[in-house]
C-alpha cells in the first residue's frame, strides 16, 4: 500500500470540503473494496477519508411510502433489519447474500453503490425498484446514477447520503453465484410496482447493470415465469470469461428470472 | 503518523502508526498478538478473523485507524492465561475441529460470532453456510461444523461470551 493521509470527519459536510480540497482523495466507509485495491497497489489515493465516524446516516426506516437506507448501513444491518424484511424482503434477502458474514459487518450500501462493480447486488435493487439515490448535493435516479463499468454520475465532491426504495407489490432476487469468488455471475432482480414491472440484471453486462425490457413487457402482461417463454436476451454486450460464455450468462438470465417471479409471487 | 487508541482484549492500547497499517498488522506486530493469522490476505480466507465491537470482521481488510476508539477481541482475549479454555476452543479440542490449526483462531472468532447472531442450536447446514468466509486448507470442514454445533450448545450455560 502506498502512503496517504488519513481524515476523520465528523459530519458529511467535512467530508466533502475535504473531498473538494484534495484531488485524489478516496472515500473509505467499510473498506472492503478500497483496501484490497490498494493493497495490490492499484490505487494510490494521497488521502483517505474515513467515513466510519460520521454520525446519523446509517439508519433504516420508513418514510411515507418508501424505505430509507442511510448511505452507511451495513449490509449486516439490512439483511437483518425486521424493518427492511417487513417492507422489501427480497431486498434483505440480497443483502443476505453479498460476501460472507465478516464481509457484510463492514460493507455498505452506499460504498456499493458509488463503487458500480459490474458484479455487486445493489445495483439490481437499486435499478429494479426504482430507487432514488441521495447526495450531498441533489438526488438521482438509478438511470442517471449507474454509467457503466465502475463508473457513476457522482461529483468529485459528492457522497451518497442515503437511498430510498419505493415498496414495491413484489420482489425477488435471484443469484447464481460464481463458485470461487461468489460473486453474481448473473443476478436477476424483479419488482412489481405500482407503476409497472421492472426487471434488472446484474453481473452479466459488460457496463454494469442493466434493464430487460421485452421481460418487463412480458410481465407487465401476466406476471408469470411462463410470460417469459421463447424470450431470448440477446449475449450481445454480455462477458464472456472462463466462468461462462456470452450466450451461457444470456441464457442465465432467463432462467433466474423466471425463477425470481415464481419467488415473488410464492412471497406475496 | 497517526495515533490510535483502542481496547484490545480488555486493555487499552494507544499507539502512534503510519495509517496504511493494517488491523491485523497492528494485532501481530505492534501488540504481538499472534493468534490472529494472516492466511490470503485478501478478505477470502478468514484465518484473520477478529470481533470489532463484537461483531466478526476481516482484520487484514480494516485499516487500524479505523478500528480507532473502539473495542476488539482477538483469540487471545476468549479465556485468561491458566483459566478455563473457552467453550468454543475446548469444543474444538473435543471434536477435533483442528488439524494445521492455520485457520483455527479465525474459526473460532467467526464460531463464536454465529452464535451470537443465530443462538445454541445450530444446524449443520446454517453453520456450513455462516462458514463461507472462513477456509481449512486441510478441509477438515466435518469435525469444524461438529466442534462449532458442540461449542453453540456449551455456550449457552458459560459465562463467557
Amino acid at each position: 500500500m502506498y502512503e496517504f493521509k488519513y481524515h476523520r470527519p465528523s459530519t458529511v459536510r467535512q467530508a466533502a470540503n475535504l473531498l473538494a480540497k484534495h484531488e485524489d482523495a478516496k472515500l473509505i466507509a467499510g473498506g472492503h473494496t478500497l483496501v484490497p485495491v490498494m493493497k495490490q497497489r492499484l490505487a494510490a489515493p494521497s488521502d483517505i477519508i474515513d467515513l466510519s465516524h460520521i454520525e446519523g446516516v446509517d439508519g433504516i426506516e420508513i418514510k411515507g411510502r418508501s424505505l430509507v437506507i442511510g448511505a452507511l448501513a451495513k449490509h449486516a444491518d439490512v439483511a437483518s433489519s425486521p424493518t427492511v424484511a417487513e417492507a422489501i424482503p427480497a431486498l434483505a434477502e440480497l443483502a443476505g447474500l453479498i460476501g460472507d458474514p465478516a464481509v457484510r459487518h463492514k460493507g455498505t450500501i452506499g460504498g456499493s453503490l458509488a463503487n458500480n462493480d459490474p458484479t455487486a447486488d445493489y445495483p439490481a435493487a437499486v435499478m429494479a425498484l426504482g430507487a432514488t439515490i441521495v447526495t450531498n448535493k441533489r438526488k438521482l435516479k438509478p438511470e442517471e446514477f449507474f454509467q457503466g463499468l465502475f463508473t457513476t454520475a457522482l461529483e468529485s465532491d459528492e457522497i451518497i447520503t442515503k437511498v430510498s426504495f419505493p415498496l414495491p407489490k413484489k420482489a425477488a432476487y435471484q443469484k447464481f453465484r460464481n463458485q470461487a469468488s461468489r460473486y453474481a455471475l448473473v443476478g436477476v432482480f424483479v419488482a412489481r410496482l405500482p407503476s409497472g414491472v421492472r426487471v434488472t440484471v446484474t453481473g452479466a453486462g459488460q457496463d454494469g447493470v442493466f434493464r430487460v425490457e421485452a421481460f418487463e413487457e412480458a410481465l407487465k402482461k401476466r406476471f408469470l415465469p411462463k410470460a417469459l417463454d421463447g424470450i431470448d436476451v440477446s449475449p450481445d454486450g454480455l462477458n464472456s470469461d472462463l466462468h461462462g460464455s456470452a450466450e451461457y450468462r444470456a441464457h442465465l438470465i432467463g432462467v433466474l428470472a423466471k425463477r425470481a417471479v415464481d419467488a415473488a409471487n410464492n412471497r406475496a | 503518523m497517526a495515533k490510535v487508541s483502542m481496547i484490545v482484549n480488555g486493555n487499552p492500547v494507544a499507539k502512534n502508526i503510519d495509517p496504511r497499517t493494517l488491523l491485523v498488522q497492528f494485532l501481530r506486530e505492534e501488540l504481538r498478538l499472534t493468534g490472529t493469522h494472516v492466511g490470503c490476505d485478501t478478505s477470502q480466507c478468514g484465518a484473520c478473523v477478529v470481533h470489532l465491537d463484537g461483531k466478526a470482521v476481516k482484520a487484514c481488510t480494516t485499516l487500524a485507524v479505523m478500528a480507532d476508539g473502539h473495542e476488539v477481541k482477538t483469540i487471545e482475549g476468549l479465556a485468561a492465561d491458566g483459566a478455563p479454555l473457552h467453550p468454543m476452543q475446548e469444543a474444538f479440542r473435543e471434536h477435533h475441529g483442528l488439524q494445521c490449526g492455520f485457520c483455527t483462531p479465525g474459526m473460532i472468532m467467526t464460531a463464536i460470532d454465529i452464535v451470537h447472531r443465530k443462538g445454541h442450536d445450530l444446524e449443520d447446514h446454517v453453520i456450513r453456510e455462516e462458514l463461507e468466509g472462513n477456509l481449512c486448507r486441510c478441509t477438515g470442514y466435518q469435525n469444524i461444523v461438529a466442534s462449532i454445533a458442540a461449542g453453540a450448545k456449551a455456550m449457552e450455560n458459560s459465562d463467557l461470551a
